[in-house]
This record gives structure tokens, sequence and C-alpha cells, in this order.
């Protein structure tokens, strides 16, 4: 079981998110793709941990898990609330914070 | 070196000298209206008291041994500051005493003669008050032991100068004069301040005593260096050339201001400075040299303007810058001219006063009237004017035995004692002096008469006529008292220093040559103006009567060398400072407000953008830090 396959596999797990982040509409989607890619970034830290013989990879992995448990909190109230005035949970119809 | 007594018995008084008088223009000038009726006679009181000690100075004075008549009273310590200290100290000596006396006395007769000339001028509590401030401020600029506090004094007569040439500042031309005077004034102040800083940093010290105690210490570049600065302070003050412009417009101002101010006194500061500063003069011969040569200068330019006015004041004026022009020029040359400079400051002080307020009682009885060609024949309707003013003019012209010939004659043989050419440059001076008074007295008292149809002349009112009468007496027998009872010479020699040189021929020839060349200019002037018709409309003229109409060109002259430069590089700088300064600030906050414009529109609102534009930067460092591994 070769290391560097499970760096790919990250990778290719982040690249999917950030496409996903760019390119959908749905708050939600974004939302998950976010998630994707926070998990992604989990899965690199373990795999360098285990890489490397040490458990600091491991740890971080625990940190961002809690980071993003509290941010799905917040970023979910967030979209509720703008979907109850709204009506729609699109994230390019909510621009009214430019120049 | 005399010794330094402190002011003991009549002396403790030297401070009520300056006292009085500032109190007096303080009165007046706070008192508001409530002091309309009696203040112009309270003005008159206070220098009059001023005079009254003065004399009985000069009496306690006169008791003492030469050695000590050096008197200093130490009133407060004024600035203190490290190694610089400059007390509020008043001097008097043997030749602050003498101007003190002219300063008291012959102010007291201009506030008479003020008393009965602006009697009817709404305004003459402020006249007097003003008049009463300058005589304060003189008597400081006479008293003061150190240049500082000179200095104040010295700010202070020009600031009551400006005051009253500017009195009737109704009228544009004396407020503009007044200005003049002021601006004129100023060039030569800064040649005074710089002169005080110098002296500073030379002897680390600036009373008169400790100065001129170590003068001959210093090296003589920085005594010439502060010899040409004070020359540039007094040809300010005493309007000598090249800052002689002002005198002949500063007669904007009342007809007494000209007599104490622009004649007797004031101007006559200049003087008075390179005098007190005869130690420095005496250790730098080049400023010597240069003092006597504008003093030369200043004579003839003086005399050439006063032959060409047609205004009598103006005449008067010109006449009055010549006449100083002697003055300097006597202190110019040093220990053989010092004492006959102060000698003739003082009989001129009592003529010219005397000459002006006799002008200013005729002016008086033409209804203000100032235009000589307008006058005539006016010697039997004003018969004390008439002889007061002769008197004045036999002592300007220098006709034994009036005051003028005396010290005029001393400083003609003292310069003489010099050098040959001068003397008969100032000969030749005393000529045209004696041309452009007689003009002056055939214009105005003889020929026949050419006054505006609704003149009336008349005598002037008692109150007029009587300070009259007493600068006649003054200008008929003071030069004698003084020269003969009085040994002038021997009086300042403790102060300024006195030396006497053989010359070449003996004494009596330079006498009766000058009288001579003063009797022919007074028959030139005698067979043009009282012999021939004065037409009331001036004459073409010739080249030099079309320069001094104008003044020699003076103002022309600065227009060119100082205003209009000024003028323009004030032009370039104002062109500079909004295209150049403000131009390149104003271009940077348009290009930034421009950029900034741009670039906040990418600021669209669209979270997504956001995001892209953060992968790509995120790519783009990847890259570059790929690249730069690889490489």
């Amino acid at each position: 079981m070769n290391p560097a396959n499970y760096i790919l596999l990250s990778a290719l797990l982040f690249s999917i998110g950030a496409i996903g982040v760019l390119v959908r509409r749905n708050a939600i989607i974004v939302f998950m793709s976010v998630e994707l890619m926070l998990n992604a970034a989990n899965l690199a830290f373990v795999a360098f941990a285990r890489m490397n013989g040490n458990l600091d990879g491991q740890v971080v992995a625990f940190f961002v898990m809690v980071v993003a448990a509290a941010e799905v909190v917040v970023g979910l109230a967030i979209i509720v609330t703008i979907f109850r005035t709204r009506r729609s949970a699109s994230i390019d119809e909510p621009n009214l914070l430019k120049y | 070196m005399t010794e330094v007594l402190p002011a003991e018995g009549i002396y403790s008084l030297l401070w009520v000298l300056i006292a009085l008088p500032a109190a007096g223009a303080l009165i007046l000038l706070l008192g508001g209206r409530r002091t309309n009726t009696w203040g112009p006679y309270l003005g008159v009181l206070t220098i009059a008291g001023s005079a009254v000690i003065g004399v009985l100075m000069l009496l306690a004075m006169m008791d003492q041994s030469a050695e000590q008549r050096t008197i200093v009273q130490n009133v407060y310590d004024w600035v203190f500051v490290g190694t610089f200290q400059a007390s509020f100290a008043l001097q008097l000596d043997q030749l602050s005493i003498v101007f003190v006396l002219l300063i008291t006395i012959v102010g007291a007769l201009i506030h008479v003669y003020s008393l009965g000339y602006m009697a009817h001028d709404p305004d003459r509590r402020k006249f007097f008050a003003y008049l009463n401030l300058f005589v304060a401020a003189m008597l400081l600029l006479v008293l003061a032991n150190n240049y500082l506090l000179l200095y104040v004094g010295w700010e202070g007569v020009g600031l009551a100068s400006y005051l009253l040439i500017g009195f009737w500042q109704r009228k544009p031309s004396a407020a503009a004069a007044a200005k003049k005077a002021f601006v004129i004034n100023r060039v030569g102040d800064v040649g005074l301040s710089v002169a005080i800083m110098l002296i500073f940093v030379t002897f680390g010290s600036i009373t008169f005593q400790d100065v001129f105690g170590q003068a001959s210490e210093a090296s003589e570049g920085t005594l010439t260096a502060i010899g040409l600065l004070l020359l540039l302070a007094a040809a300010g003050k005493s309007a000598q050339f090249p800052l002689q412009a002002w005198l002949l417009d500063a007669m904007e101002g009342p007809t007494p201001v000209s007599a104490l101010i622009h004649a007797a006194t004031m101007v006559t500061a200049g003087v008075y400075l390179i005098v007190r500063s005869n130690a420095i003069y005496n250790a730098a011969t080049w400023a010597a040299t240069a003092v006597v040569i504008v003093g030369l200068i200043t004579i003839f330019m003086g005399a050439i303007i006063g032959s060409a006015k047609d205004d009598i004041k103006k005449s008067l004026a010109g006449s009055t810058m010549s006449q100083i022009g002697y003055m300097v020029f006597a202190a110019g040359l040093g220990p053989i001219g010092y004492v006959f400079a102060i000698f003739h400051l003082l009989t001129h002080g009592v003529f010219k006063a005397g000459l002006f307020l006799g002008a200013g009682s005729v002016m008086h009885g033409m209804n203000d009237g100032v235009n000589m060609r307008r006058y005539g024949a006016l010697k039997g309707l004003m018969v004390i004017t008439f002889i007061t003013f002769m008197a004045g003019y036999l002592a300007i012209i220098g006709i034994p035995p009036f005051s003028g010939f005396w010290s005029k004659d001393e400083i003609i043989h003292a310069a003489f004692e010099r050098n040959s050419i001068i003397g008969i440059a100032t000969i030749l001076a005393a000529g045209i002096t004696g041309f452009y008074m007689t003009r002056m007295i055939a214009m105005t008292f003889f020929g026949k008469a050419r006054w505006e149809e609704d003149a009336h002349p008349h005598e002037s009112p008692a109150v007029m006529t009587i300070p009259l009468v007493v600068l006649a007496l003054g200008s008929t027998f003071m030069g004698m008292a003084l020269l003969f009872w009085g040994n002038i010479e021997y009086w300042l020699e403790p102060v300024v220093g006195y030396e006497s040189v053989p010359t070449p021929l003996p004494t009596w020839v330079y006498i009766a040559v000058t009288l001579v060349v003063v009797i022919i200019g007074a028959i030139i002037g005698w067979v043009m103006y009282a012999r021939k018709e004065v037409p009331v409309e001036p004459p073409h003229g010739n080249v030099l009567t079309r320069a001094a109409r104008q003044d020699l060109y003076g103002d022309a002259i600065n227009d060119v060398l100082v205003v209009e430069p000024t003028y323009t590089s004030a032009r370039a700088l104002t062109t500079f400072d909004t295209k150049g300064v403000d131009g390149f600030v104003n271009w940077t906050a348009t290009f930034v407000g421009d950029l900034a414009k741009r670039l906040r529109r990418t600021q669209s609102g669209f979270a997504r953008s956001y995001a892209l534009s953060m992968v790509g930067g995120a790519i783009v460092l990847l890259v570059a830090l790929i690249l730069v591994r690889l490489s």
C-alpha cells in the first residue's frame, strides 16, 4: 500500500470540493463541497502522520473535525436565516455588499 | 576709563524721565473720550516735567568732575538667559544728557505749538498721546545702557513715527506714506538686529560699557561688519542714502510731527547710534569710510531735492536729509568729527524745528496750502513768523553769529583736517544750502502775492508764535552758547573722544571761503526767485530739476531694484506653488482616486468570484513554490 495514493486521493477530493464551491450556486451544495475539502485535508494529515510515524497529523485532524463541526453549526444557521428572508438558497443572489 | 556711578540724588529720577511721557500716552490712549478736554494739556505737562528733570540733572552733572558724569540706574533685570544678560538699565552721561535736553525742551515747545496747530482737529487727544509715546520711546533710545534696550526705543520711535505720519489716515497718501516709512525703516532695523546678534557673539555682552571696553580686541573684519550693519540701521532711521526715500513722503503727517520727529529728534537717532558706537568705528576704518561716503552722497541728494521742490515741507525735508548727511559725514570722520556731529545735531534740532514750525504757521494762515508758488509777500502779514523764520534761515545757511554757522563750520573744518577734496565738497553743499533756503524765503515771504483766491493770510495765535520765538532765540544764540560757554567738544570728549589735527591753511581761510560760497548761493537764489516773477505753474525746468522733483528717482530706483523683483519673484513662487507643489500633490490624489475607482469594481459582491480569486491565488503560489523548488 503506497502512501502516495492516499495523498493523490486527498488531492482529488480537494479539487472536487474546490470545483464544487466554484461552480455550484446552491448554498447547501457549496457547504457540502467545503466539507469535502476539509476532509480531504484531514485525509492528507492522517496520511502524512502515518508516513512520518508520529501522531501530530492525527491530532490536527481531530482539531479540524471540531472546527468543521462548529463551522457547520454557524454556517447552516446563516443559510437558514438567509433562506427565510429571501426564499432562496442561491449564493449569487445576496450580492448587496459590493462597490 | 570713566567710572560708573550709581543713580543717587536727582539721578534716582532717571526712570521718571521716561515714565512721565509714557504715563501720559497711556492715560490718553486708555482714557478715551473722557480725556478729550484736558488730555492735550496733560500731554504738554508730562513733557515739561521731563524737561525740568533733565535740566536739574544737567545742573547736577555740571557740578561733578568729568570722570564722574556716567550714571547707570538698573531699573530691573529684564532678560537673563544663560550668558545672555540684558538689564532694563538706564545710562546717563554727557552724550545722553544733551539728547535728553534736546528731546524734552524742543518736544515741549512743539507740544505747546500743537495746542494751537491741532486745536480744531477732532482727534487731537490721540495726537498728543502719540507725541508722548514718541518722546518716551526716544528718551528710552538715548538713555539705554545696552543695545537691546536701545533697540526697544528704536522700534518705539519707529512705531510712533508710523502712527503720526499716518495720523490723517483718511487720506490715502498719508496711509501709504506711513506704510512706506515703516517698511523702509524695517530694512534698517534688520541691520540693527543682526548687528546686536553679532555684537553678542563677538563680545559676549551687549552693554555699552563691556562692548566698548573690549572693542579693540575683536578682529577688524568683525568690527567692519558690525560697523556696516549699524550704518544700515542708521541709514534707515536717518533717511540716508540708499534708504532715504521715506522721509519726503513722511511730510504727509501734521507739521508739528514733521518738526519733532522728522527733523529735530527721531531722524537723528542714526547719528546717535554711530557716535555712541564710536569705539567700533574707531577700530573699523572701512566702516567709518563708508559712513563718510553715505553722508556725503546724502548731503548732495538732500540739497538737490530741496532746491527743486515747490512743497515747502518737502523742500525742508530735503534740507533735513542734507543736514543729517552733514552729521553722519562728521560722525564718519572719527574723533575729529564726533563732537561736531552732535554739535550740529543740537543746533540743527533747534533751528530746523523752528523752520518747520514756521512753515506750519505759514500753512495755518494759507488754508493748509503747501505750494510755495502760491505764497509770496507774506512778510508784512506774518511778522513774527517771518522774523523767526529768518533766524532759522540765517542759522541753517550758516551766517555768523547764528547757531548753524558755528556747527557747520566746525564740520567743514574737520573735513579739511581729513582730506581737502571732501572738504571742498562740503563747502559746495553749503552753497547749495544757501541757494535753496533763499529760494524758500524768497518764494514765501518776498515777491508778489500769488495766493489762492480764498486765502486770507493772518498771523498765528500766541500759543504757536511763542514756541517760534523761543526756537528763534535758540537758533540765534545756541551755537555760541554751546561752543564758548558750554565747551561742547570738551563736554562730550570723555564719551566720544576728541582730537584736532592741523589743517594745511589757517582756519579763517575756510570760514571765509565757506561764507563767500554760501552768499553766492544765496544771491543766485535771490536773483532767480525774488527779482524775477515766480510762475504759478512750475516751469519745465532742466534735467536736474525734473529729477529732483521726482526725489532723484528714489522711488523709481526702489521700484526697479526691489519692488518689481520682489513682485516678480512672488509671482514666480505663487506659480511654482500652484502649478508645481500643488500640482504634484493634486495629481497624486487624482491618480490614487482614479485607480481606486477602477479597482473597486472587483468588489462584485459575488462570494463565488472571491472564492475563485482565492483559489487562483493559491494555485499561483503553489506553482511559484514548485518552480522555485525545481530550479
